[in-house]
């Protein structure tokens, strides 16, 4: 039990896949002008990681290792098919401004990565939780995001007025998801400077 | 050889020939067309009534889809041969939409000529494709406004040729396969009602069409092939390919919009990686913060470009 806390954890901080290991960029700027949207492409994309993982690690021994990706690819669009269907049903207005990226998580490095490193070699449970922390990670970095960018651009939070002006209307606009991800991730390098003395090596951006 | 040539004569006959009778068959019907974008002109054939003509109460405009949402006029106006009349409205018209000009009791010479005449106002087929291309290369930029495909931007812009070479594949495999995509999307996709089935199919196709670009390369131009072998792979798992026939299927695109589409998005993409490489070959020498070594400045720096490609919104030629 304690190795499945640590795999959550690890997906979380140390290993988190957009400001750590800057995989699956294009969703992380595309969504995030509000909350809402990065929490709901979040969800979906735990949900796909996680049932994909486990899909892998339980037929993990039947796929030939040649054709493992293709195999991989036709497990990760069944799954985001099927959540491409549930998500109308459960938030059909903030469903619409992200439904574009809900179909493409089938191209997310982050769950291709996943399964090749992680549910092809693994039991079922640790990959339910590799996958579990993953997908949170990728959720909280959405979330964050997104809040920084709504609460600056809008002056809101989860559609909530909290300033009841606009201070930085550039934020919302799409150059200001770049920025806010430079300043993100600069952060967590200098973090990690503070805190272990060295410089961490740039991420491969995949 | 001669045989295949004949081949690709005919095939852009036959292209170029629906491109321009497009419109043309269109035509059977009463038309009008866009001034500007609050302005349309429509023609009688016959000089009518100055009275009756500036009666706005006799002309009703709507968009086609929405019959009973009427657009209200301003004014109505005819030119100095009273054969063409100008409507003015007060808000902008969706130009890229067709509308539907209902004129009713035309009247010429103090007698009704016709009880009711339609006119069809819309955009040629050539400004819409136009307008497509624009749109996908500049206003709303692959990259820049729709972040799609972020992965391969930050890793292949470090080198000037790389980033060119990577466009230029980006490019065809965009155009061939949204235009595969969209064939079989509309003709056993939509046929067998399969619609949901779209992701797999799509992925499925791009996957198939990489792998026979690798091994054609790999026979026809092993030079390219080594240059390129590496990133070709990756096109597979690339959002902005797959995001193209997506959209099309979408937004219900022809085979026409489809390949216009693919290439407005094709050369955008060449278009930002070719710009981001100028960028980061001088960014090599340059001294940045420790912090902000490696993918965070690039991310400063790609925003700086989406700010300036703000400055193509709005931007419309037709």
């Amino acid at each position: 039990m304690n190795r499945n806390a640590t795999l959550l954890w690890n997906g979380l901080i140390p290993e988190n896949p957009i400001f750590r290991l800057a995989l699956s960029l294009c969703p992380a700027v595309a969504v995030t002008t509000s909350v809402k949207n990065g929490l709901l492409l979040g969800l979906a994309v735990v949900f796909v990681q996680v049932f994909s993982s486990c899909t892998v690690s339980i037929f993990k021994s039947f796929i030939h290792p040649r054709i493992r990706i293709p195999a991989y690819v036709i497990i990760i669009a069944l799954w985001v098919t099927v959540i491409d269907m549930i998500l109308p049903v459960i938030s059909p207005d903030v469903y619409k401004q992200v439904a574009l990226f809900v179909k493409l998580i089938v191209v997310f490095a982050i769950i291709i990565s996943r399964l090749e490193l992680f549910a092809s070699k693994e039991p079922l449970v640790p990959s339910f939780f590799d996958g579990l922390g993953m997908g949170v990670g990728f959720t909280f970095g959405l979330c964050l995001i997104g809040a920084i960018r709504e609460f600056f651009g809008a002056g809101e939070l989860f559609g909530y007025d909290m300033l009841g002006f606009k201070p930085l209307l550039v934020m919302i606009l799409p150059a200001g998801g770049f920025f806010v991800i430079g300043f993100i991730m600069a952060t967590f390098n200098w973090l990690e400077y503070k805190i272990t003395g060295k410089l961490p090596k740039s991420g491969g951006g995949h | 050889m001669s045989i295949n040539y004949h081949l690709i004569k005919i095939a852009l006959a036959v292209a170029l020939s629906l491109l321009i009778c497009g419109p043309v068959a269109a035509q059977s019907t009463e038309t009008g067309s866009f001034k500007k974008d609050k302005e349309i002109e429509i023609n009688f054939g016959v000089p009518v009534d100055q009275a009756w003509a500036q009666n706005t109460a006799n002309f009703s405009v709507y968009e086609k889809p929405d019959p009973d949402i009427k657009v209200p006029i301003e004014s109505v106006s005819l030119d100095a041969r009273k054969t063409s009349a100008t409507l003015k409205f007060k808000d902008a018209l969706n130009t890229s939409s067709e509308y539907i000009v209902e004129a009713k009791d035309v009247t010429a010479g103090g007698k009704i000529l016709k009880g009711r005449v339609e006119f069809l106002v819309k955009k040629g087929q050539v400004q819409v494709l136009f307008g497509i291309f624009l749109g996908a290369m500049l206003i709303n930029n692959f990259v820049f406004t729709k972040y799609l495909g972020l992965c391969i931007f930050f890793g292949v812009s470090q080198k000037k040729d790389a980033a060119i070479g990577m466009g230029i594949t980006f490019t065809i495999v965009m155009v061939l396969s949204a235009i595969m995509c969209w064939a079989l999307f509309s003709y056993v996709l939509q046929a067998l009602h399969l619609g949901f089935l779209k992701v797999i199919v799509f992925i499925g196709t791009v996957a198939i069409f990489v792998q026979a670009v690798d091994t054609m390369l790999r026979k026809v131009n092993p030079f390219l092939f080594k240059k390129l072998g590496v990133y070709l792979v990756l096109i597979v798992t690339n959002c902005i390919i797959l995001a193209v026939p997506l959209i099309n299927a979408d937004s219900g695109n022809g085979p026409f919009a489809s390949l216009t589409l693919g290439l407005g998005a094709g050369i955008g993409f060449a278009l930002a990686l070719f710009l981001m490489s100028c960028v980061r070959e001088k960014l090599e020498v340059c001294r940045v913060p420790p912090t902000f070594q490696g993918l965070p400045i690039a991310f400063i720096v790609t925003g700086l470009f989406a700010l300036a490609f703000l400055g193509f919104s709005g931007l419309a030629i037709f």
